[in-house]
């Protein structure tokens, strides 16, 4: 357990799943943190300093150690506090937790949100070709209550603070309806599941607040 | 489950396919090669992964695994008992390790693709300059990681290395159709010494690709239709 809030600090910003996806796991390990959110256009002294390669939120700073990227972060947490274990123990497990968690930020992220704010080949194309790599997930949660098992893992963090917490409400602002229940019965299960548990309700952006800025997100996507 | 068969499905020139190959090697691993062919896919590879339907894939058994860098953890935690561990032992110096596997995948190796592709005199300058200051970067990473030894790991070669090793091929590729040195004594003292080393390692001289075949593959494949 961290002894005092000020040995873990978080930079964040309020709407980015990826920061999200950091709180969840310190509060998943029941770790105090001290938290700064930081202007992603006007970035701080501090945030350069901090990361000067990607520039990026989050970055996490413990006991004076430096870490950017979120799922290395996410790795690293998990090393270091091991209660409430985030990644499978089993190599094969984990290699497809790992997997999965870079298909969502690589490839559901943009294909699910870019092309379907730009849908360069019309919307009904966009629409089709976001849920073909949706139901690649749906399948990894046929019969389970979370991708982790019985309960939250890597890929619930990663997957939950992507899709039902950002990119959906992206979709929600522009009357889309990526995920029919009748097409994704698992993942619609999976986001009441998750939406049940109180460190992952903690974590989240307020709804109204992150359609609004999904909506000036998707503006700026059409507008490049 | 250790035990069961391993094979590798990847192709000559491809620097991820290398990575997993080099693991293999370094862990005394057997595995069967299976070369894909250039310019269309196998249907045990749209098999095994349908996701992306890329290479490499590692099959241990019938179980795929993707993602070179996924691979390689994968490999170092399957057979943790043979050969050193090809990750730092602490989770910063692993989570340092994978930071900079994937600044190289990320930002570094479009830089040096940007090279190859470069129209124009001006474009290739900006891209040479672009390189080199990332491979700066990349000099002090591995004064910090290695701590005074031959390697990002330290004394054997890990995650990092193999990371970075396997673009080594398109590195000299690179610097010899664009008669431009990037890593070499003057600019990089470090990564000059280490790459000598990685590539006489006997884990890794049967899987690196020979420069001048890789050169002849890279015009192929930028080469740029007639004005």
């Amino acid at each position: 357990m961290a002894k005092k809030e000020e040995d873990v600090k978080l930079l964040g910003f309020w709407a980015s799943p990826f920061s999200g996806r950091v709180k969840m796991a310190l509060k998943l390990k029941g770790v105090s943190y001290e938290y700064l959110e930081q202007d992603i256009v006007d970035k701080s002294a501090l945030l350069l300093e901090l990361n000067p390669v990607f520039k990026k939120v989050p970055v996490l700073v413990h006991e004076g150690k430096i870490l950017a990227e979120s799922h290395l972060i996410l790795e690293y947490i998990d090393q270091t506090w091991k209660n409430n274990p985030i990644l499978p123990q089993d190599p094969y497990e984990k290699a497809m937790a790992r997997f999965w968690a870079k298909f969502v930020d690589e490839q559901v992220g943009p294909v699910c949100f870019k092309s379907v704010a730009k849908p360069d080949k019309g919307i009904e194309v966009a629409i089709e070709e976001g849920q073909e790599l949706i139901t690649f997930l749906e399948k990894e949660l046929t019969g389970k209550d979370f991708f982790g098992g019985k309960t939250i893992g890597f890929l619930d963090l990663v997957a939950g603070s992507m899709i039902p917490f950002c990119i959906a409400r992206g979709w929600e602002g522009m009357g889309i309806n990526m995920i029919p229940e009748e097409k994704f019965p698992e993942l619609n299960r999976w986001i009441k599941n998750l939406s049940d548990i109180e460190i992952v309700r903690e974590c989240i952006p307020h709804r109204e607040k992150q359609i609004e800025h999904m909506m000036k997100v998707a503006e700026r996507i059409k507008l490049a | 489950m250790a035990s069961e068969q391993v094979k590798v499905i990847g192709a000559w020139a491809s620097p991820f396919v290398m990575r997993p190959r080099v693991a293999l090697n370094l862990k005394s691993i057997p595995y069967e090669f299976l070369e894909e062919t250039f310019g269309s896919k196998s249907e045990l590879l749209l098999k095994s992964n349908p996701v992306q339907k890329k290479i490499p894939v590692l099959l241990h058994g019938d179980k795929p695994v993707c993602e070179s860098s996924i691979i390689v953890e994968y490999i170092d935690e399957t057979w943790s008992t043979s050969g050193p561990s090809l990750l730092p032992s602490t989770p910063y110096d692993r989570a340092i390790a994978r930071f900079w596997a994937s600044y190289l995948d990320e930002k570094w190796f479009r830089s040096l693709r940007s090279i190859l592709k470069a129209e124009g005199e001006e474009e290739k300058k900006a891209a040479i300059a672009q390189v080199e200051e990332e491979n700066s970067f990349i000099e002090k990473a591995f004064i910090d990681c290695s701590k005074g030894k031959a390697f990002f790991n330290g004394e054997h070669i890990g995650y990092l290395d193999i990371a970075f090793g396997s673009f080594l091929g398109w590195l000299r590729a690179t610097e010899l159709l664009s008669g431009h040195k990037l890593v070499d004594e003057a600019k990089t003292p470090s990564l000059s010494k280490w790459a000598e080393q990685f590539c006489n390692d006997p884990a890794v001289k049967p899987v690196m690709p020979d420069t001048a075949k890789l050169a002849e593959f890279a015009k192929k494949i930028f080469a740029k239709p007639p004005a």
